[in-house]
């Protein structure tokens, strides 16, 4: 370096020409720069890039993948969630429906036991009626035979004795009520 | 690796103001020149290869090893290496090809990944301490770089668009009267395949140049202002806050060179695959 500084005055003494061109383009210097940017470029377009570019794509894809497994999902619920309110709304129908029947059912059941026993009723009535009748019936006629035999008795009884003593003629017709009463018991126990 | 590789060859040598009253030794370009380390001849080419060459293949290897770690055996749910490396990835694809090129950006992503994480871990390695240095700062880097996306940018939009329909939108736009193209074409050919290559190197070339230099100046006159009275050492004190600041604010041009590099190279792509 100490020779370099004897030197500088000498330099100086030649003028500005010692310093050098910044402006120069030393051929070796841009064939180096070429090189080293290829060397580079390719080294890294190689070795490096290809890695970043496929994990980008496929978290990319991740993503992606994962919007659209979400939007599925999504779907699928929705089409759950409709199928379950179509079941409710049918079976709310159906409900409805069943509740509708046994209504219509009760009153059909309930007109059908009015009508029957209003029909029993009646039958009952019907057959008491007859009965009553019947027994009506029966009563008159054998009263009918009971007080002509009566009166054919009391008439031959009134014949037969004399009237003229008043404790006669009232014997006789106690007799003649106890007989009748002593009948119509009979009567009534035949029956 | 001895001082005279590590060190620039112009960097001035330390003097003090006080009390030798010598002056300023300000930085020149020289201070973006390093001795070789060794030195070859391929093909009738001479390679000097010094710290600048170095620093760019010590980048290079650094990038390539980091994403080759961090997206060799990229998982769906990434590690923390990978997590820090995808964001990197996503910005790119994102932020840039798909930003200005849409779903075609992905085919370039490949290329906008190499050319924006390349260019920003070497501008990068200008703050980093004993490199210091960025190789994008020595004009053939950017230069090889941006040649790299010219030559792909033309032959696509010839490819994509056919030769007659490239140059036509390249330099005649539409909804101009008929006599106005007589200033046009000729203005818009060397603005759109002459002056933006240049362009678009120098503009990454000369933000790094400018940041070294202007952290070398700083960096110098903190040195030469120490002295041991109340301006000196004010003016050291003051100067050295200075270059630090300056480092802090290159951190973030690095970066924003590396994006608008890259930007850009979307933007011409882009410019190539459709007629607009």
């Amino acid at each position: 370096m100490n020779s370099l500084n004897a030197l500088l005055p000498l330099l100086a003494a030649e003028g500005g020409e010692s310093e050098p061109n910044v402006l120069a383009i030393p051929l070796s210097e841009l064939i180096i720069g070429l090189v080293a940017f290829f060397v580079v470029f390719g080294l890294l377009a190689k070795l490096a890039l290809p890695g970043i570019r496929k994990a980008l794509d496929e978290r990319t894809a991740a993503i992606e993948g994962g919007i659209s497994r979400a939007e599925n999902a999504q779907a699928e619920a929705d089409a759950l969630k409709a199928q379950y309110q179509q079941a409710l709304a049918d079976a709310r129908h159906e409900a409805a429906a069943i509740r509708a029947q046994a209504q219509a059912d009760k009153t059909a059941i309930l007109e059908e036991a009015r009508r029957e026993a209003a029909e029993a009723a009646a039958g009952i009535r019907a057959r008491a009626e007859a009965t009553i009748e019947a027994e009506r019936a029966t009563t008159v006629a054998a009263l009918q035979r009971h007080v002509g035999d009566l009166a054919v008795q009391l008439a031959g009884k009134v014949v037969g004795e004399q009237l003229s003593d008043d404790e006669r003629a009232r014997a006789t017709v106690d007799r003649f009520l106890a007989d009748l009463e002593e009948q119509a018991a009979a009567t009534g126990v035949a029956r | 690796m001895a001082a005279e590789h590590l060190i620039a060859d112009g960097v001035p040598q330390g003097c003090h103001l006080f009390p030798s009253g010598c002056g300023f030794p300000a930085p020149g370009a020289g201070i973006f020149d390093f001795t070789p380390l060794w030195k070859f001849q391929v093909f009738g080419i001479d390679f000097g290869i010094g710290k600048p060459i170095i620093l760019l293949l010590i980048a290079c290897a650094a990038l390539v090893i980091f994403f080759v770690a961090a997206f060799r055996n990229a998982k769906v749910v990434p590690g923390r290496l990978q997590s820090v490396g995808e964001y990197g990835y996503l910005f790119v694809r994102d932020g840039i090809a798909r930003d200005t090129m849409g779903k075609a950006g992905d085919a370039f992503v490949p290329l906008l990944f190499a050319l924006f994480f390349l260019v920003w871990v070497v501008n990068f390695l200008g703050i980093v301490p004993f490199a210091q240095f960025a190789p994008t700062s020595r004009f053939a880097i950017p230069v090889a770089f941006a040649a790299i996306v010219y030559l792909l940018w033309v032959p696509v939009g010839m490819i994509k668009q056919g030769p007659g329909k490239f140059m036509k939108m390249m330099t005649m736009p539409p909804d101009v009267p008929k006599l106005m193209y007589v200033l046009l074409i000729p203005i818009e050919f060397v603005s759109n395949f002459l002056v933006r290559p240049f362009t678009h190197s120098v503009r990454l070339f000369a933000n790094m140049f400018a940041g070294h230099l202007l952290i070398v100046s700083f960096s110098v006159a903190a040195w030469y202002l120490w002295s041991p009275n109340i301006i000196g050492i004010a003016g050291s004190i003051a100067s050295l806050l200075v270059a630090i600041v300056l480092v802090l604010f290159e951190i973030l041009i690095q970066a924003l060179q590396a994006y608008v590099f890259a930007l850009l190279t979307a933007v011409y792509i882009n410019d190539a695959l459709h007629a607009h």
